[in-house]
């Protein structure tokens, strides 16, 4: 079997290793996350949801995916 | 249904409430924070009769245990959500968590509130004009927590604020209101709706806030932390709805000597 490449990102204030080549749409899928339930901000810019699917996760990025929970 | 009748009785007696544009037909506001379970949280903003709901935006747990995400168990459609920027003690993180909370795509409404002291939760309100005036001009439309203090409100509205909120007394303290003449002043002076947000504990402090004249008020721990949650949302409700038609009506004076209801005439010999 192939090793699969993989790149270093800041996810959600950890370190995590992902696979090469997704884009913010194909990374939320992987994480089982349903894109209209999160909003990503990528490298503290807010990414709108039309733009997940040509949006390229690289080494290095700073992705946060944030969304809403019970509050006052 | 006794709920509907009391929904077209409160039409005649009282208008709605108009913040930002939007018509409310209740004067409660209610968080999402603190329940013991979600169907509880549900059943009593339910009971409370509550339309507008507010929530905190906050990052996915990715090694998630529960189900965490607010928009599993309540329907944006069944209620108006207003994000919070609560746990932001700087204008450039509010600011940040209120650009999140409107990219979710609900509506342009953020209820700003940015801290300044971690023991007793009251806002930074130099901090909070900055960030009201960031907001506002950015299109948003700024519901801004607030002191109980005059000046701040009157520079909140001037900001552009579409609702100024003092508080009652302390988040989570439920002390009640502890200054009723700053509330009444603020709402006198105020053109903007005047939501009194935090400090309200039981029926009795939400019907005396309400009788100080303000538009609404805003609460979370006081049904979250009753013994019975639902059961206390049912008596907010019609606290609320009391202390609005109370001060509507106009109170008697009250005066320390007492005055005969009856007549004093007619008496037998």
């Amino acid at each position: 079997m192939e090793a699969t490449d993989t790149i270093s990102v800041r996810l959600n204030g950890k370190d995590r290793m992902v696979d090469a080549g997704h884009t913010v749409a194909s990374l939320l899928e992987s994480l089982e996350l349903h894109p209209g339930m999160v909003v990503v901000e990528l490298n503290r810019e807010i990414l709108e949801r039309d733009h997940y699917q040509d949006a390229d996760v690289s080494e290095g990025d700073t992705i946060e995916l944030v969304h809403f929970v019970g509050g006052g | 249904m006794a709920g509907e009748e009391t929904v077209g009785l409160m039409n005649q007696l009282d208008g709605p409430l108009t913040i930002g544009g939007v018509d409310f037909k209740t004067r409660l506001i209610v968080g999402t924070g603190k329940y013991a379970t979600n169907q509880v949280m549900v059943d009593a903003i339910r009971a409370s009769g509550a339309e507008m709901v507010t929530v905190a935006v906050r990052r996915v747990d990715l090694d998630r245990t529960k189900e965490e995400a607010i928009l599993h168990h309540l329907d944006p459609g069944e209620f108006f959500l207003l994000a919070n920027t609560a746990g932001c003690y700087t204008a450039e993180d509010a600011i940040r968590y209120a650009r999140l909370a409107r990219a979710a795509g609900f509506n342009e409404f953020v209820k700003l509130e940015v801290i300044g002291d971690e023991a007793t939760l009251l806002p930074d309100v130099q901090a909070t004009l900055e960030a009201a005036r960031t907001l506002a001009d950015e299109g948003f439309k700024v519901m801004a927590y607030t002191n109980d203090d005059l000046i701040t409100a009157l520079r909140l509205e001037d900001a552009g604020c579409v609702a100024v909120m003092p508080l009652a007394s302390p988040i989570g303290s439920g002390l009640g209101v502890v200054n009723p003449y700053f509330i009444r002043e603020i709402k006198r002076r105020l053109s903007v709706p005047v939501i009194v947000d935090a400090g309200v504990g039981t029926a009795s402090d939400a019907c005396v806030t309400m009788e100080q004249g303000v538009d609404g008020v805003l609460m979370n721990t006081a049904l979250a932390a009753a013994d019975d949650p639902v059961r206390m949302a049912h008596a907010m409700k019609h606290a609320i709805v009391a202390g609005r038609l109370a001060f509507l009506a106009g109170r008697m004076p009250s005066r320390e000597i007492a005055v005969p209801s009856s007549p004093t005439r007619g008496m037998l010999d």
